[in-house]
């Protein structure tokens, strides 16, 4: 891994996870520099969410070491990990609202959760905060009175209210209209540079993520197959890369998931 | 068989689990136990108030149908009283909140992991079994005692209002046979028995929600195995408890 440790705040090394007998991440090894946005792309099933999970200890990895901001993830205490965790924002598939909370009690929860601050400094961060996103005027909504990317825009607003060094994104553009869309990409790199943090996007919209991402690692079989600028991804050699990048339906990844010869299966009297 | 053992074990590591978070969350949570302790109650209360009202109707048809057969029609109030305090009261209160409060416990907990909200509560560091279990399950633990104290009462009203206003039992003989028979010891096995069954209610219902499949059939799973489990445990546990007190 090139330069120095401080210049990473995630570092992975030999990285291996498994569910049941199926290996998921093998082997895996890489760092995310400070203060860029970085991709982390592959096909559906590679381990992508998994491997942020890893990241923030939600799940303990079977070998390796995780270092997040100098500090080895699987060997922390729970209150130690804790203690990192008020330093990650994340941002979940769907954002993860508490149903039972308004807009304005989502985004002030870990606030009130982890600060003692009077209500009327808890109002005035949370309005900022809902400010930055766009949806000061949407404080009093329930979750449910929200669309998508309304949604994940309240969870990010959640995500950066205790001001986190390091914010993780997971699937932010699954499920969203252009013009949601287009807003979530603008805030991913807005809150990136002017609040100074180091973000992480985990997603399998090449165009999204690669129109916001300063460097890109493609997951594959548990590896990383290939990483750099957007740019270096599109002209890489590599067959899965440019079948991935293009987003073409057959290459190295085939389209049929394997299975027994064609007419034998549609004349064999076995159901399956 | 296996399967029941580990099911055993794992409830018995949650509850620690909860009772680890105990001291933190019931100090500084308060207003969330408050809360749930009136979610669980009024939730249940109406079903348990109608529900007390049959028992001791049919405790007064079935009680004087007996006792007159000895002439001991008198001993109405007690035979009614006695039976609710020491077993219906706390047996039927449990299995009818295992129903309603239980089941509404496991869906909201399981929702909230299928929706990723418990994940979210990680995320920001904070703890989803003190955040959310342990006011739901402390809840649940208060709830119980006070909606058996209810269903006791309103049972013995409908005993009350068939032994005496329909079969015609001496409202003096009704009530002053009651007072006199039932001791506080009876009174004190119900309340026993009240506060077991509702640790054993919660835990089941805040155990199969916490741990459910992620998903919407995983979470209709989890509410059935509320029921079956909490029936079928609330009836184990009251054998035994009877066993050791009689």
């Amino acid at each position: 891994m090139p330069g120095a440790a401080a210049d990473y705040i995630v570092e992975i090394e030999g990285l291996g996870f498994s569910r049941g007998a199926r290996p998921i991440l093998d082997d895996l090894s890489f760092g995310i520099r400070r203060g860029e946005v970085t991709a982390i792309m592959g096909p559906s099933g590679t381990g992508k969410t998994t491997l942020l999970r890893l990241i923030t200890g939600q799940l303990e990895p079977e070998r390796g070491v995780i270092r997040v901001d100098g500090r080895i993830v699987n060997e922390l205490s729970r209150r130690e990990l804790y203690e990192l965790r008020r330093g990650i924002g994340m941002l979940f598939q769907q954002g993860a609202l508490l149903t039972d909370y308004d807009v304005f009690e989502n985004v002030a929860f870990p606030l009130r959760e982890h600060t003692n601050l009077p209500d009327r400094m808890i109002r005035q961060v949370v309005l900022t905060k809902l400010h930055a996103v766009g949806l000061r005027g949407a404080a009093r909504m329930m979750p449910s009175e929200l669309s998508g990317g309304m949604a994940r825009r309240v969870a990010l607003a959640r995500a950066i209210v205790m001001d986190p060094k390091l914010l993780i994104y997971d699937e932010p553009f699954a499920g969203l209209d252009p013009i949601a869309l287009g807003v979530v990409l603008r805030l991913i790199r807005n809150m990136n540079d002017a609040l100074g943090i180091t973000s992480i996007v985990v997603s399998h919209d090449v165009a999204q993520t690669a129109a916001v991402a300063d460097r890109s690692f493609i997951l594959a079989d548990g590896k990383v197959v290939a990483s750099g600028t957007p740019e270096q991804l599109r002209t890489h050699d590599s067959g899965f890369v440019q079948q991935f990048m293009h987003g073409l339906a057959d290459g190295p990844v085939p389209f049929h998931y394997p299975a027994s010869d064609y007419s034998e299966h549609l004349l064999s009297r076995r159901e399956s | 068989m296996r399967e029941s053992i580990q099911k055993l074990g794992a409830v018995t590591i949650f509850f620690g689990q909860i009772l680890a978070a105990l001291p933190r969350a019931a100090l500084s949570r308060p207003r969330l136990v408050v809360a749930q302790i009136h979610n669980a109650g009024t939730v249940s209360l109406i079903l348990i108030m109608i529900c007390g009202f049959f028992v001791g109707m049919v405790l007064g048809l079935q009680g004087y149908d007996s006792l007159s057969r000895f002439s001991a029609e008198d001993s109405l109030g007690t035979l009614s009283a006695l039976s609710l305090f020491k077993e219906l009261g706390p047996v039927v209160t449990a299995l009818l909140f295992a129903g309603r409060a239980g089941t509404a416990m496991t869906s909201e907990i399981g929702l909230m992991r299928a929706t990723d909200q418990l994940s979210a509560m990680e995320m920001m560091a904070v703890d989803p079994i003190e955040r959310v279990v342990l006011p739901r399950f402390l809840g649940g633990v208060i709830a119980m005692p006070l909606l058996v104290a209810i269903f006791n009462a309103v049972g013995i009203t409908g005993t009350y209002a068939i032994g005496v206003s329909v079969m015609g039992v001496d409202s003096g003989v009704f009530w002053s046979q009651l007072l006199t028979t039932v001791d506080l010891s009876d009174v004190a096995e119900g309340i026993f028995k009240s506060v077991v069954f509702g640790i054993a209610a919660s835990l089941l219902a805040v155990f199969e929600g916490y741990t459910c499949t992620p998903t919407a059939e995983g979470v209709g799973a989890a509410t059935t195995r509320t029921v079956v489990s909490t029936a079928v445990s609330i009836l184990v546990l009251d054998y035994l408890i009877t066993a050791a007190l009689i």
